[in-house]
């Protein structure tokens, strides 16, 4: 059985000139312990779906799905309260700034600590040993001190760190990463994908990485699924997309990378790319 | 025979910091003795990760900040902000492009005045031929006469951008620095813009100073190559040079960092974990 099980997703927001489509009919599942890529440029609606998954939409988004499944439990049917005790317990989410996504005023202990508090009923002690274990997993030297740091006091890298600590406090079932490292060096990008995929392994969680970095891709993902405004254009195992894309779009992007340039310009996706749906106009914002 | 448009000797770049009540004051060293030379037409690569004086470095050569010791030569004449002023000529030569897109247009400006502006301050052509030389710029940025009076929000990243190289060619510089200038964006559009960067360095034999900590974007739009770490060139050479045999240790971790996207090494992952 699936991990997670989406079929025809679709969310539009409300706005003054009408109800815009951000995701139109989006299908994906995750098996345990498989790593997931979707990979999209801006305004594809990768993160907007993902956070339907959440829960985390504002007011004005509709999130319509024929069905939406997390371990055999459909999502859209469960009432919030009941939702609140899946997501940030068996579904987590790490944000792509890690810098904004922590709390200034809190130290990063309190933060750890608030997950184990809501969703683990732990007392002090128990809550405060598992968050200097969970900093030691996550490579932050000195955990016992670095609990009582504020995020102000930690590099962009550390907090990515933190971040992860929160998500994975209660052993997840799935892991959602949104852009982890698209705020970071390239150094620190690698020392946090190595993490995130040396954990997922570890504990056998399934994983979506949301990312447009084709790198990022190549490095983590089992299978990827391409997507291009709010539409799914290609789904393959990461072998099979970067041996033999099928879609025009994933080609193009594939040809966009720098480093497949031939010649002394780079072939862009407007040159091979068709007109998209008539339903997907006004997405270029 | 080229040309030498840019060279920096051992530029030195210092910051103090004044101290506080229980703390005395310091000293940060951002820019530790940096040389390096462009030629006409050129592209030099300036890589690093953050805080290792790219951008202090980058903030020297456009002329806002100056350096604290060291000589910087542009056009082969002898550029010392902090004694002599910036003139209006010298401004002319030099321009920059930042890195946000969004952070660097004003909200309330419209385009056509956002790039009238340098002209406006630096020479004293009438506000017609401004508004000729502006609708042309447009066009060689690939936008349209219809943009002329749009404001920045009614862009999108990638068409910020150009916008913000337009502004800073609009006085034919022949040194133009692009601090991260596709990093905010895309792939897709990050390959549109650094096309549009190719075919203006054509047109016009631009000297480019180029600032990135992407790799592979280096990898194609550089001539030279200088890795900076902690505020100091640790490798400096051609491009071919710097990545077929990288000598510093920093270099080679930056480069074993460097995701990569090609099916061999897809291969090379897939079976370490199956081996797992």
């Amino acid at each position: 059985m699936p991990l997670l099980e989406i079929k025809n997703l679709t969310v539009s927001f409300d706005t003054a000139a009408g109800p815009f489509m951000a995701v139109q009919g989006i299908d994906l599942s995750v098996e345990p312990r498989e790593v997931l890529a979707i990979v999209g440029e801006s305004g594809s609606g990768k993160s907007v779906s993902m956070l339907a998954v959440m829960g985390l939409l504002p007011n004005t988004a509709t999130v319509k799905a024929d069905r939406m499944a997390f371990d055999g439990v459909d999502l859209l049917e469960l009432s919030p309260s009941e939702r609140r005790k899946i997501v940030g317990k068996d579904i987590s989410m790490i944000f792509q700034e890690p810098v904004a996504s922590l709390n200034p005023c809190f130290n990063v202990g309190f933060q750890i600590e608030e997950v184990l508090r809501f969703h683990m009923g732990m007392d002090r002690a128990q809550r405060r040993a598992r968050a200097i274990e969970l900093m030691k997993l996550v490579g932050i030297a000195d955990p016992e001190e670095r609990l009582s740091s504020f995020p102000h006091q930690m590099s962009g890298g550390q907090c990515q760190r933190v971040m992860i600590a929160i998500a994975i406090a209660c052993n997840p079932k799935l892991l959602i990463a949104d852009e982890p490292t698209t705020a970071l060096d390239v150094t620190i990008q690698k020392q946090i994908l190595d993490l995130l995929v040396s954990l997922q392994a570890k504990y056998g969680m399934g994983l979506i990485m949301i990312t447009h970095n084709m790198g990022v891709v190549a490095e983590t993902a089992d299978r990827v699924i391409v997507q291009y405004k709010g539409r799914k254009m290609e789904e393959a195992d990461v072998l099979s997309l970067f041996e033999s894309p099928k879609s025009n779009y994933t080609r193009a992007l594939l040809s966009a990378l720098p480093e497949n340039a031939v010649g002394d310009r780079l072939p862009t996706v407007s040159d091979m790319m068709f007109e998209p749906a008539p339903s997907a106009a006004g997405a270029a914002s | 025979m080229s040309t030498t448009v840019l060279e920096g000797k051992n530029i030195v770049r210092d910051y103090h910091i004044g101290g506080g009540l229980f703390t005395g004051p310091r000293t940060v060293h951002a820019v530790k003795g940096v040389s390096f030379k462009v030629d006409k037409g050129k592209t030099l690569a300036i890589v690093g990760e953050s805080g290792c004086g790219k951008s202090t470095l980058a903030r020297i050569i456009t002329l806002i900040d100056p350096a604290t010791s060291g000589d910087l030569f542009i056009d082969g004449n002898k550029v010392d902000i902090a004694r002599n002023g910036l003139t209006k000529e010298m401004r002319r030569k030099v321009q920059i492009v930042f890195q946000n897109p969004y952070g660097s247009l004003n909200p309330r400006q419209k385009i056509g005045d956002v790039l009238g502006e340098p002209l406006l301050i630096n020479t004293d052509k009438p506000a017609a031929e401004r508004r000729d030389l502006a609708m042309k710029m447009l066009k060689k940025v690939g936008l349209g006469h219809e943009h002329y009076n749009r404001y920045p929000h009614m862009f999108s990243g990638g068409q910020r951008q150009r916008i913000a190289i337009a502004r800073a060619l609009m006085l034919n510089p022949s040194l133009l620095v692009l601090d991260e200038p596709v990093s905010a964006l895309d792939l897709s559009v990050q390959a549109q813009v650094l096309n549009l960067l190719a075919d203006l360095q054509d047109e016009f034999q631009l000297t480019y100073v180029f600032i990135s900590h992407d790799l592979s974007v280096v990898r194609y739009i550089a001539d030279d190559v200088m890795v900076m770490y902690f505020g100091e060139a640790v490798e400096y050479g051609s491009r071919d040079e710097v990545f077929s045999d990288p000598k510093h240790a920093y270099t080679k971790t930056l480069f074993a960092a460097t995701p990569r996207a090609d099916v061999a090494s897809i291969k090379a992952r897939l079976a370490k974990k199956k081996a797992a």
